[in-house]
């Protein structure tokens, strides 16, 4: 099949950037990413420039991969990171406008990479249980019910990609963070720090420029987890619980 | 090469709990002063820098990846082994412990075997205590699973995202750390080189993936968790960025490189569909609880739809030829069994250079029996992963499936203390060799990465820098000038080539030499015939390859340029251990020797040892030493899975 793709170019953080448009032969059993590998394999035999963008895994578990793939993040699958996406989502003959994942917070490294730090920053302000490695009670001590113990996993699940920051119109981060704080406040093992957590994090969103929620959902129709706002629910409560707990 | 492994004398039960005692330690007050580097933030390398943080050591974090939730631990599904007995069906720290020595072809080291056995209880404990959201029963306890090959339930599970459940748990204590200001996170930071002085491991050269910035960061003790070297093949289930450059820049500095051949090929992964692929997907082995593996008895029908080939003309080769386990035959057999079906001119799938190269993995009978929603919960994710691939659904058709390389268990050689020969250079998780031995069984990749990182490396590690007595370096030292200046010379050799083929193309190549010829079946011809065919590449690589861009800025092919000139000549060592090693065990197969059934065939008088390779010189053959193994507890006995 034949691809005419308009993509991103960008040569760093303080370059104005500008669409570059291609021709790509590829074939529908082929990932969204290796139709770029093929784009690039020509671009270097032809001694000009390959275009820059992130990925490791290739499952769709790590979270490096990125792009806004017809003005969604991670493309029109839904449920799917980029890495996962294939060819045969596409028709032949069909143009593709690709860009980075754009935020506040993220800047532009160059062309479709970009620096989702602040995400990491915002993790590190208190998104976890402050147990450290030596011999806590047998993991059997505690019972945790099949149902809490899913719900917990269902917000575990996010992979940190920041798809939810690119497809919200505020830039916000509510849904990764709220998977957070979600994770742990359902389980009994991190309702200790509830409060310190979730105050911290939101601090943390704030700080790093990310933009406030006003229900879009557009974080939730983009993840490719597919987490639901029911997590941001819950961070609405836990904050309000915060300001209410005395201190 | 001076190689004492350091095993502590006595019962093998006793021997972890009196050589902690035995170790010396670092007083508190002092802990701070020590400055330690990890690198890696995989399983080994996270838990481990976080656990050295909570103790009060000075730690400086690297991945190149631009988060530490991201090293390809991330990737692991099926689950984590440990020896709790929960399940009451018999389980025990010493059946664990039998299990992997045999699993591992008895090419592993019993006192390194079951000390992670006996931690594996404590790694479930801390990851709960951390918040992984393990599977659980209706009664709130947690659940387990039977998982490849063996015969008791002692596999924990988040879905079929265990790895990503337990690297979160390890980012998170890493988190706290880099929170409280005990370690410091460098992302998008690659090692390039590590830094000897008088004969102790005591830096390493960066360069930032952002700016291109060369810098030296000195400490007192280095540890290496960067994982395996599986992306020597080009095609293997690791992350595209996976590389073996941090562990061949320590052997080139005199760290021991150990069994390079032992590498693992995984039997469930979606197969090739056409010369652009890039990576391999691997299918948990889970699946093959539930999943019967079979091929047409007919070579005629290979092209048909499955559900018009009748059951009797269905030929389900690992049942027949393994009735005890059947389907759950442990990685490395049931692999060469499904190349093997696929020589018959049995496989099915696309034809790719000349072969079908894939085998059925079906699941209508569970379906059958437990219900499309009972299979759903289990497998769902995976399922759904396998269609998008695809296009199939595992529902409807059965899955497709070959095995592709997976794991090395191979690595750089280390003693019980996870030290290597060179003092001070620690190897943690997948990147050093001890407890596999030659096959790994599933679910105790995550098992070992973790108990390295949070139960065996904080203990030992203060040993050493009690007893080192190393005065302080810092990075003006002249081993640090010398060891930048090779990087920049390295950087610059690479940029000056001015070729007009790809990296990837020789990567590509390599992998098809070291799949034909290193792969799951290896002769002494081939071998032989890749001892050519690598050096001639590795001349093209150096006289055509091309590196757009340059080193001083954000430039992806200028990092992968760097890893495929080290794969390059790592693959040789892999290919010399493969020859030197004239016999049959685990996962490496070589076809003159094997039973008149087709097992493998091992040869404990010569061979019950580890091989550790020196770097003798550029240009030069590595020098084989010898690690003799023991087994006192474990008989050596031929697998046997009939």
């Amino acid at each position: 099949m034949k691809i005419k793709l308009n993509v991103w170019r960008q040569d760093g953080p303080t370059d104005q950037g500008r669409f570059e448009h291609h021709h790509v032969d590829c074939t529908e059993d082929m990932s969204f990413l290796e139709m770029f590998d093929t784009l690039n394999e020509r671009l270097i035999s032809a001694g000009e420039s390959p275009v820059a963008f992130d990925h490791d895994c290739r499952e769709g578990i790590c979270g490096m991969c990125s792009m806004v793939i017809d003005g969604l993040p991670h493309g029109p699958q839904k449920g799917t990171t980029t890495c996962q996406l294939h060819m045969r989502q596409f028709a032949d003959g069909d143009e593709i406008t690709v860009e980075p994942f754009r935020a506040r917070a993220f800047k532009v490294l160059k062309d479709l990479v970009v620096d989702r730090s602040p995400l990491d920053r915002v993790q590190q302000a208190g998104g976890y249980i402050s147990v450290s490695t030596g011999a806590p009670p047998d993991a059997n001590a505690l019972p945790i019910g099949k149902a809490t113990a899913d719900e917990a996993f269902d917000y575990a699940a996010c992979i940190g990609c920041g798809a939810c920051v690119a497809a919200c119109p505020n830039a916000s981060a509510m849904l990764f963070s709220s998977a957070k704080v979600a994770h742990l406040a359902l389980l009994p093992q991190g309702r200790v720090e509830r409060t310190t957590r979730v105050t911290r994090m939101v601090q943390a969103m704030e700080h790093e420029g990310f933009g406030g929620c006003t229900n879009h959902g557009e974080c939730e129709a983009s993840c490719p987890k597919e987490i639901s706002v029911d997590a941001i629910a819950m961070l609405n409560r836990e904050v309000m619980a915060a300001n209410l707990s005395p201190r | 090469m001076k190689l004492d492994s350091k095993i502590p004398s006595g019962p093998v039960e006793d021997a972890w709990n009196s050589h902690k005692f035995n170790l010396r330690l670092v007083n508190p007050a002092n802990k701070r002063k020590h400055r330690v580097i990890v690198v890696g933030s995989g399983l080994a390398g996270a838990s481990a820098a976080a656990s050295l943080g909570e103790l009060g050591y000075d730690v400086d974090c690297f991945c190149f990846q631009d988060s530490p939730r991201r090293a390809h631990s991330i990737a692991a599904q099926g689950g984590i082994n440990a020896a709790k007995n929960y399940q009451n069906d018999g389980d025990s720290v010493y059946r664990l412990f039998y299990d992997t020595v045999k699993g591992g072809d008895f090419r592993a080291r019993e006192a390194n075997v079951y000390r992670l056995a006996q931690v594996s209880v404590n790694i479930i404990d801390q990851c709960v205590a951390q918040g992984v959201p393990f599977a659980r029963e209706y009664g709130g306890v947690l659940a387990n699973r039977s998982f490849g090959g063996a015969q008791v339930s002692r596999t924990f599970y988040a879905r079929g995202q265990t790895g990503q459940q337990l690297l979160l748990g390890a980012y998170a204590a890493l988190n706290r750390q880099i929170d409280t200001g005990k370690v410091t996170m460098h992302t998008r930071t690659e090692m390039l080189d590590l830094v000897v002085v008088d004969g102790h491991a005591r830096g390493i050269i960066t360069r930032d993936l952002i700016t291109g910035e060369i810098s030296r960061h000195a400490a007192d003790a280095v540890c290496l968790a960067t994982g395996g070297y599986g992306n020597v093949f080009f095609l293997s289930t690791n992350a595209k960025g996976s590389n073996v450059t941090a562990s061949f820049r320590c052997y080139k500095r005199g760290a021991g490189f150990a069994n390079p051949c032992f590498t693992q090929i995984h039997p469930t992964c979606i197969p090739v569909s056409g010369h652009y692929q890039s990576k391999l997907t691997l299918m948990s082995e889970s699946l093959r609880n539930d999943g019967r593996v079979w091929v047409p008895r007919d070579p005629k029908d290979v092209e048909k739809t499955p559900k018009d080939i009748p059951e009797a003309e269905r030929y389900y080769y690992l049942e027949e030829r393994y009735p005890s386990f059947g389907n759950l035959v442990p990685r490395d057999v049931a692999s060469r069994a499904a190349k093997k079906v696929c020589d018959d001119g049995l496989g099915v799938g696309h034809v790719v250079d000349g072969q079908r190269n894939a085998v059925y993995l079906d699941f209508s009978d569970a379906i059958k029996r437990d219900g499309r929603e009972v299979i759903a919960d289990r497998y769902g994710n995976l399922f759904d992963m396998y269609e998008r691939i695809s296009g199939d659904s595992p529902y409807e058709t059965p899955m497709k499936i070959f095995p592709a390389v997976h794991y090395t268990m191979g690595g750089l050689w280390v003693d019980y203390n996870l030290m290597s020969n060179l003092p001070g250079l620690h190897v943690l998780g997948e990147a050093n060799f001890s407890d596999h031995g030659a096959n790994r069984l599933g679910a105790s990749a995550l098992m070992q990465g973790l108990a390295d990182g949070y139960f065996v490396l904080p203990y030992t590690i203060g040993n050493y820098l009690a007893t080192a007595h190393q005065g302080p370096v810092d990075t003006s030292h002249p081993a640090f000038d010398a060891a930048e200046a090779e990087v920049r010379a390295k950087s610059q050799k690479l940029l000056s080539v001015g070729g007009a083929t790809p990296v990837d193309q020789f990567h590509r190549e390599l992998g098809k030499i070291m799949w034909e010829y290193c792969g799951m079946s290896r002769t002494e011809e081939g071998l032989k015939k890749a001892l050519e065919l690598i050096p001639a590449l590795r001349a093209r690589f150096w006289s055509d390859v091309a590196v757009p861009g340059g080193d001083e800025e954000l430039n992806p092919w200028f990092e992968k340029a760097g890893r495929v000139a080290d794969f390059l000549e790592f693959a040789e060592i892999m290919v010399h251990d493969a020859l030197e090693r004239a016999e049959s065990c685990g996962g490496h197969f070589r076809a003159e020797y094997q039973t008149g059934e087709g097992e493998a065939l091992r040869r404990d008088d010569d061979f019950a040892h580890a091989a550790v390779w020196g770097f003798e010189g550029e240009g030069q053959a590595p020098a084989l030493h010898k690690e003799p193994l023991a087994f006192d507890n474990v008989k050596l006995t031929t697998r046997s899975y009939k």
